[in-house]
């Protein structure tokens, strides 16, 4: 891989695994936690996150040499806010049941941290195409974190994934993963499962160094 | 809508907290909850720009109404927002320069705790009138600041107790607030 395509490259990966916005950063909690009832909702609003990301970041890495600094936070909020407008009519447009299902957070995603981080930390330095590229893996990491809780939440909560029966009329659904304490629960548990795998892979990677000292 | 103020300001307080049942403003909570000297005037600044923000998306929406303006609710609504945040700072600065250092960066962050703008959303979505869109903004601001001081107390108890290693941080922090929800679910139907 040539230089310029690993950069390009190590970008879009950050926001899936090393930056990951649910995960690693825990940032734009309350949409994550509120409609991961389900896998289709959760995967709904990642991809209108992922719209108005992008959408977002690439026009602010276009006017980034005509804003001037004092005012930067306030055009990219006017900046996010059309493109949540957008996205908000055409959801409404496509499916009324989703736009029901999500309610408010659609409209929420205006004061989504990620965006506005990923606008002034990223946008506002590097031309758009870059700039678009980082803001797409970052929506896919907020996508896959948001689906991780959704189908967890909806396998364990109403025994189904998409909707379909996974276990057969005799499973007991455990109500309490639907409703909002489990979704403290579930992020809980997948961030500690994470820092045990992060744990594990430090233990054996300095166990290897010692057996090499005592090798050597 | 035939609810009374009083309901809307039991079910914002504490059937539908805003934080523990409805998700909203979990950024401050997760993060300004770590001790109770910054939780509780951060709570209260919160609530004082949810009312402020309130009465002005109400007399916005009236007017976008008069207007025929409707898509240019949110773009307006967050303006606003921002602009009352930065005029709540600049009262602060000039009457009481001690509260205005104590709250510090927080101030400016209000801009982006999404339950100031969900009580502008909420209330024009359920057509509220003045009285009920008043109380319901106080009222979940007092949810908010009750579920702070709340989750700042455990946390700060929490710090003398033996917690593994493995479960330190955010993980904690969740499952705190999973349990803190799974109580509040107690409350619901008080209202009505």
């Amino acid at each position: 891989m040539n230089p310029t395509t690993a950069k390009t490259w190590d970008e879009f990966m950050e926001g899936i695994w090393r930056q990951n916005p649910v995960f690693v950063m825990v940032l734009g909690m309350c949409p994550t936690l509120a409609v991961t009832v389900s896998a289709v909702n959760a995967l709904s609003m990642g991809l209108a996150t992922l719209f108005v990301l992008v959408c977002s970041c690439g026009l602010v890495s276009m006017m980034r040499k005509v804003v001037p600094k004092e005012v930067r936070i306030a055009v990219y909020i006017v900046i996010i806010a059309t493109f949540v407008t957008v996205v908000d009519y055409a959801i409404q447009a496509i499916s009324l049941a989703l736009y029901d299902a999500l309610g408010a957070f659609i409209q929420l995603i205006v004061v989504n941290c990620i965006i506005l981080g990923r606008a002034e930390a990223h946008a506002a330095k590097n031309p758009p195409v870059p700039a678009m590229i980082n803001a797409t893996g970052m929506g896919i990491g907020f996508i896959i974190g948001l689906f991780a809780l959704g189908a967890v939440r909806e396998i364990l909560g109403a025994g189904a994934l998409f909707g379909v029966s996974l276990f057969g009329s005799n499973f007991q659904p455990w109500v309490i993963m639907v409703l909002p304490p489990g979704g403290f629960f579930v992020l809980g548990g997948w961030l500690l499962l994470f820092s045990w795998v992060e744990r594990r892979k430090r233990r054996k990677q300095s166990g290897k160094l010692g057996e090499a000292t005592q090798n050597a | 809508m035939h609810e009374t103020a009083f309901q809307i300001f039991v079910n914002a307080l504490l059937a539908n907290n805003f934080v523990l049942a409805m998700f909203l403003g979990l950024c401050p909570f997760l993060g300004v909850s770590g001790k109770l000297d910054t939780a509780f005037p951060m709570g209260v600044a919160t609530t004082f720009v949810m009312l402020v923000a309130s009465l002005c998306a109400y007399g916005l929406n009236l007017l976008l109404g008069y207007f025929h303006l409707e898509f240019l609710r949110l773009i307006s609504y967050i303006v606003i927002i921002a602009s009352s945040v930065q005029l709540v700072e600049m009262v602060l600065k000039k009457y009481s320069p001690a509260l205005f250092r104590a709250l510090g960066i927080y101030l400016p962050l209000i801009t982006t705790n999404c339950a100031v703008l969900g009580v502008a959303l909420f209330q024009t979505a359920r057509e509220y009138d003045f009285v009920q869109s008043v109380t319901f903004s106080v009222g979940g601001g007092a949810g908010f600041t009750l579920a702070l001081v709340l989750m700042a107390s455990v946390r700060e108890r929490l710090q003398l107790s033996n917690v593994p290693d493995l479960a330190q941080g955010t993980a904690l922090s969740l499952m705190l607030a999973g349990i803190l929800s799974l109580s509040f679910m107690g409350f619901a139907g008080l209202g009505g």
